[in-house]
């Protein structure tokens, strides 16, 4: 439970930062996934670069109809700043669903997404609300679509030297209902599945819907065969039920001592369910 | 002397009294083991096999040797001269695997010391356990222990290649007649999990040899002080007298601690050699890993029955998975559980077997209960399932077999002599706070309803206060020494080890009532043993019953001396000794107890007969067990979408005979309820079959939280004990043992209307919903 020897560094700026992570440091944010693997020894990097100080990372700011929400905002200023609650609700929510308050207080945005667990609970929501997300290295920016972000377990199209320096989400408009619903694994508290859903009404129908799920399988994703057994069709009970069905389509679903990969399916269909009706009657 | 008017002093035993020892513990100023610093302290961290089974083919440990920093590396042929590690247990025909303190060359279990790394600090001591070379050759192993006992298993031991450590019968009564007259039989395979104590404090120790004085001062993280230590300098060859063993802070045991282990021979051993001070802090993986674990039992019961529910015996094949080795008291546990099998049932026939296995697993010992949680989950399961099979209420079939009121002291089909209780009246209370009429006619309307809600009931019975010397290894008694001080202060030396039950705080409840003194002026002093006399320590529900009871036999050896003080003082033959002072009946004289203290030091007031100094010691011996009882009952509901169980309310009445301070008594039975909750529910050490504990770690070892509790509405019957003269029978792990069997209870009872009869622990969401689901197809 102690790791090799390793530099650290907490540069002033994030170019500086950048120079460093272009020859070889790794980044640090909040440490909540990288110091327990330097403790196991299962990560021994050299070299650390300290993002969470970079006054460059940490914000939480509206421009044109978007939050922008720096790499270094922590799960606590996700889950507690009056921009996120109010104006982008289901992130709040989700960051409120993350490990305990200590973690809340230490992991970042950035990290969660960079880590790229399978079982985190960010992802869902990102993918529901069709995030982007802002990607910098030495020689440039770019941004990438939540659904392209995540490629697989532990996998994302960082490249190296890349670190995420933003996520971007949409300011949620007043008629939409949002939430996350979580199955947490009861030893970590991470998720078994965990569901986030966006609904818009049209008359007594659902209409436009998005749902992301994480948990289930290598990597998040939009439930699109939910969305679309939703939209159009009357806001009840039993539509529900039938479009929940589908959460797990085509999915290869996880299996672990905590749940196997029948019952977790079981499981997304269930979270599913509940996070669509639970969104419903938070829409207007 | 004036004649003074005496302030009737406040009583404070049976007060909610917060605990003394709070204020150090939430403000991080307590010391535990790993705040412990001396000059030149070197560090040592433990190379540990990553296999079940292998033997070691060689070992090479030049390049950690080469480290700067690295002081030594020892291996277990470096090791000569000290002992193995001791198992206080004796069964008849007891196989002992020599448990050397590092391996020698072959490892047993994942986790097995292989070597020792000691440098200037823990980091470079790390760094070098990664550079020690173990070659191994990896042979099969077995981890369960039906398995272990299969024909053509892994042999853990090559020496006894049937993995059986010992197999133990234990009879009562006439079996064969109560089957023979039996007109129903119930059987049941119950299976009660590994699972791993995880005390807060992992273990430490710090050894500190002094050559020149042939002294070693050992601190370690344990229950039993002086047990230890007298082990302990048997295993180093060093005298007691010249061993200071103490334990400081202990941040929880629940019976992981009562025990002996490698690393503190090891550590004595180490400093010994190299004439430094050493320490070496657990790891948490480590406490996972090589820490005793609890439970283990695979149980094969039986009960024969009459028709209208009389229960006439019980058989029991009782598989107990040890471990590797055997621990202090590894193979007695679950001659425990025999012990406690006939709950609180009249019934007199039993027929009990153990087969003790040795697996490639951390051995199993005492953990919080004892083989009594296991024999109560058996038991009240059994119970349960007759009920059902014979179409009686749980309830009605438990008030039929209840020991009665007028058959104490009440003699069981397993030797023992219960000592006092009303089990029906505490059951009724139970009923009557949770309406369980009411309840049953809820639960018909949900069932129409299509809902699974489930009522458990669990009346369990504990055997506690170990206990009459006859039946503890070591001996059962327990000793306390009171001290006047010349000012006045009273110094209490407790002989148990207190390390969470609050002691420090009940037993200056005790002294100040006793002694008339103010309790800030008293201080209970624990675990060092140069400053303690001997004392056997904290387990088995024994602080109060026995270490109470032995320091209220003291306090009265005080008063008596006291009052010899004051009389002489006050010039008069007999005096009335209350609220602090000494009062001459006659004349109205008196004088305090401060006072008498200073004259008694001083030397010039000397009783005749008498010597100077107030100092008492005690040594008490108690004349049985005590068996405190109870009935808990849950009611739950299960989600037959999800398999979640949902706790919707707990009832717990419990008699523990006289409290002394009922907050702490709140305590101890939730943070019990809490541990039993986790076996029924979450807890489980899982070991894959090369030995790896897969749930070695709190990421995938689930310890309930407190957001996972439910409201406990607890309440008490009160019969005192007759076996110790504060009438307290003991409440640390009564929690733990009436809790577990009423969960399980009541998901079985929820979801009885699918034909379920039994649920092993734990029943985790997806378990349940396997049964829900497989129902339905
Ligand atoms: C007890 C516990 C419980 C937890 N429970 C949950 C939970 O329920 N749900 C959940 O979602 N998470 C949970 N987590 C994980 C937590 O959210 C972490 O904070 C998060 O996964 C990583 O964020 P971090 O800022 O701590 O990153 P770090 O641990 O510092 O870094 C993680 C990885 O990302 C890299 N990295 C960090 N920042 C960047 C960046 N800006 N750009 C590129 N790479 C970067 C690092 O090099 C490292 O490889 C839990 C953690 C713990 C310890």
């Amino acid at each position: 439970m102690i790791a090799n020897s390793f530099e650290y560094s907490s540069p002033a700026t994030l170019a500086e930062a950048l120079g460093l992570i272009a020859d070889g440091a790794k980044p640090l944010s909040g440490g909540m996934s990288l110091i327990p693997m330097m403790k196991l020894r299962l990560a021994s990097p050299e070299h650390l670069v300290d993002l969470a100080r970079l006054p460059e990372l940490n914000y939480i700011r509206e421009e044109h109809g978007e939050l922008h929400i720096g790499a270094a905002a922590t799960h606590h200023d996700v889950e507690n700043a009056p921009l996120t609650r109010g104006k982008c609700p289901l992130l709040a929510e989700t960051a409120a669903h993350i490990g305990d308050i200590q973690v809340r207080n230490r992991g970042t945005i950035g990290g969660s997404v960079a880590h790229a667990d399978p079982a985190a609970d960010y992802p869902a929501a990102l993918q529901a609300l069709e995030a982007k997300i802002v990607l910098r290295s030495a020689s440039g920016e770019r941004t990438v679509s939540t659904a392209d972000f995540f490629i697989d377990t532990f996998t994302t199209a960082l490249e190296p030297g890349e670190i995420v320096v933003e996520v971007i989400v949409p300011v949620e408009p007043g008629l939409t209902g949002t939430s996350y619903q979580k199955c947490l694994q009861p030893a970590s508290g991470f998720a078994i599945v965990g569901v986030a859903a966006r609904v818009r009404r049209d008359g007594d129908n659902f209409g436009p819907v998005q749902i992301g799920i994480t948990g289930l399988t290598g990597t998040s994703y939009r439930a699109t065969a939910v969305e679309n057994a939703l939209t159009g069709k009357p806001a009840t009970e039993e539509t529900i039920r039938a479009a929940a069905a589908h959460a797990a389509d085509g999915v290869d679903a996880n299996s672990d001592l905590h749940a196997s990969a029948e019952y977790r399916a079981s499981l997304a269909v269930s979270y599913t369910a509940r996070a669509i009706r639970s969104a419903l009657s938070r829409s207007a | 002397m004036p004649v003074s008017s005496i302030v009737k002093l406040e009583k404070l035993v049976g007060k909610r009294l917060r605990r003394r020892e709070d204020p150090r513990l939430i403000t991080g100023t307590a010391t535990y083991v790993e705040d412990v610093k001396l000059p030149n302290l070197h560090h040592a961290v433990i190379v540990r096999s990553p296999h079940g089974a292998a033997n070691i083919r060689s070992i090479d440990i030049s390049k950690a040797q080469a480290l700067p920093g690295v002081l030594a590396v020892y291996i277990g042929k470096d090791i000569v001269g000290v002992g193995t590690v001791p198992c206080g247990a004796d069964l008849p025909g007891l196989r002992r695997p020599a448990h050397h303190i590092l391996a020698q060359d072959r490892v047993y279990l994942v986790g097995h010391p292989v070597a020792v790394v000691v440098a200037t600090d823990r980091y470079i001591a790390a760094d070098g356990a990664d550079l020690v070379e173990v070659d191994y050759d990896v042979l099969q192993a077995v981890t369960d222990p039906e398995k272990a006992l299969a024909p053509g298993a892994p042999s853990v031991h090559p020496e006894w290649p049937d993995n059986i450590a010992f197999t133990f019968h234990q009879n009562g009564g006439d079996i064969d007649a109560a089957f023979a007259e039996a007109e129903v039989v119930v059987k049941q395979r119950i299976t009660s999990q590994r699972l791993v104590p995880n005390a807060m404090e992992t273990r430490g120790v710090v050894a500190d040899w002094k050559s020149n004085d042939r002294s070693l001062t050992l601190h370690t993280s344990t229950q039993i002080p002086h047990l230890a230590r007298t082990l302990l300098a048997g295993m180093l060859g060093i005298e007691e007298n010249r061993f200071r063993l103490i334990a400081p802070e202990v941040g929880g045991g629940f019976g992981s601690k009562l025990n002996v282990y490698a690393e503190e021979a090891l550590m004595g051993w180490i400093s010994m050699q190299l004439g430094l001070p050493v320490k070496w802090i657990e790891s948490r993986r480590e406490n996972f890993m090589v820490t005793i674990h609890g439970r283990g039992h695979v149980d094969y019961l039986e009960i024969a029955a009459k028709r209208d529910g009389t229960i006439l015996g019980l058989k029991l094949k009782l598989i107990q998975d040890l471990g590797a080795y055997h621990q202090l008291l590894t193979p007695a546990i679950p001659t425990l559980s025999v012990l406690m099998m006939p709950g609180l049932y009249n019934f007199r026939n039993i027929q009990a077997e153990i087969i003790g296995t040795f697996t490639n697993c951390v051995p199993t010992d005492a953990y919080r209960g004892a083989g009594r949680p296991e024999a109560t989950h058996g038991i009240e399961r059994m119970v349960d399932i007759l009920a059902a099979e014979l179409n009686m209420d749980p309830a009605e079939i438990r008030f039929k077999n209840f020991v009665r009121p007028e058959q104490f002291p009440f003699p069981t089909a397993t030797g023992l002599n219960y000592d006092s209780g009303d089990y029906a009246n505490t059951f009724q209370k139970a009923l009557d706070t949770i309406d369980y009429q009411g309840l049953r006619t809820q639960q018909a309307e949900a069932r129409a309803a299509g809902r699974f809600m489930g009522i458990g009931i669990s009346t369990y019975g504990e055997i506690c206060a170990m206990g009459p010397s006859v039946a503890t290894p070591a001996g059962g008694w327990e000793s306390a020494t009171v001290k006047f001080e010349p000012s006045g202060k009273v110094t209490v030396l407790t002989g148990t080890s207190p390390h969470g039950q609050g002691q420090e705080t009940t037993f200056a409840q005790l002294t100040a009532d006793e002694l008339g003194v103010p309790i800030d002026d008293i201080v209970v002093l624990h675990g060092d043993t140069s400053i303690v006399q001997y004392g056997i320590g904290t387990f088995g529900s024994r602080n109060t019953a026995v270490g109470g009871a032995a320091l209220f036999y003291a306090l009265q050896d005080m008063k008596e001396k006291v009052k010899k003080f004051g009389a002489a003082m006050l010039k008069t033959d007999e005096v009335i000794f209350e609220d602090g002072h000494c009062l001459d009946p006659k004349t109205g004289a008196s004088v305090t107890v401060q006072q008498i203290a200073g004259a008694a030091y001083r030397g010039i007031v000397i009783p005749k007969g008498m010597d100077p100094g107030l100092v008492v010691t005690k040594f008490w011996e108690p004349p049985n067990f005590t068996y405190p009882f109870g009935a808990h009952i849950i009611v739950s509901e299960v989600d037959p979408e999800t398999g979640q169980i949902e706790i919707k309310r707990y009832v717990a009445v419990d008699d523990i005979g006289n409290q002394l301070n009922p907050l702490l008594v709140d305590g101890q039975l939730h943070g019990g309820a809490a541990q039993g909750l986790g076996q029924a529910l979450w807890e489980q050490g899982v070991y894959d079959d090369n030995g790896q504990l897969v749930t070695g770690e709190f990421m995938d070892y689930t310890m309930p939280r407190a957001r996972m509790m439910p409201w406990i509405e607890s309440s008490h019957t009160c019969t005192p004990s007759p076996v110790n003269p504060l009438g307290v029978k003991g409440v640390g792990e009564a929690g733990t043992i009436g809790s577990t069997p009423a969960m399980v209870n009541s998901v079985v009872d929820a979801l009885s209307p699918l034909g379920v009869r039994h649920i092993d622990m734990p029943m985790t969401p997806e378990k349940i919903w396997k049964i829900v689901n497989g129902s339905k197809a």
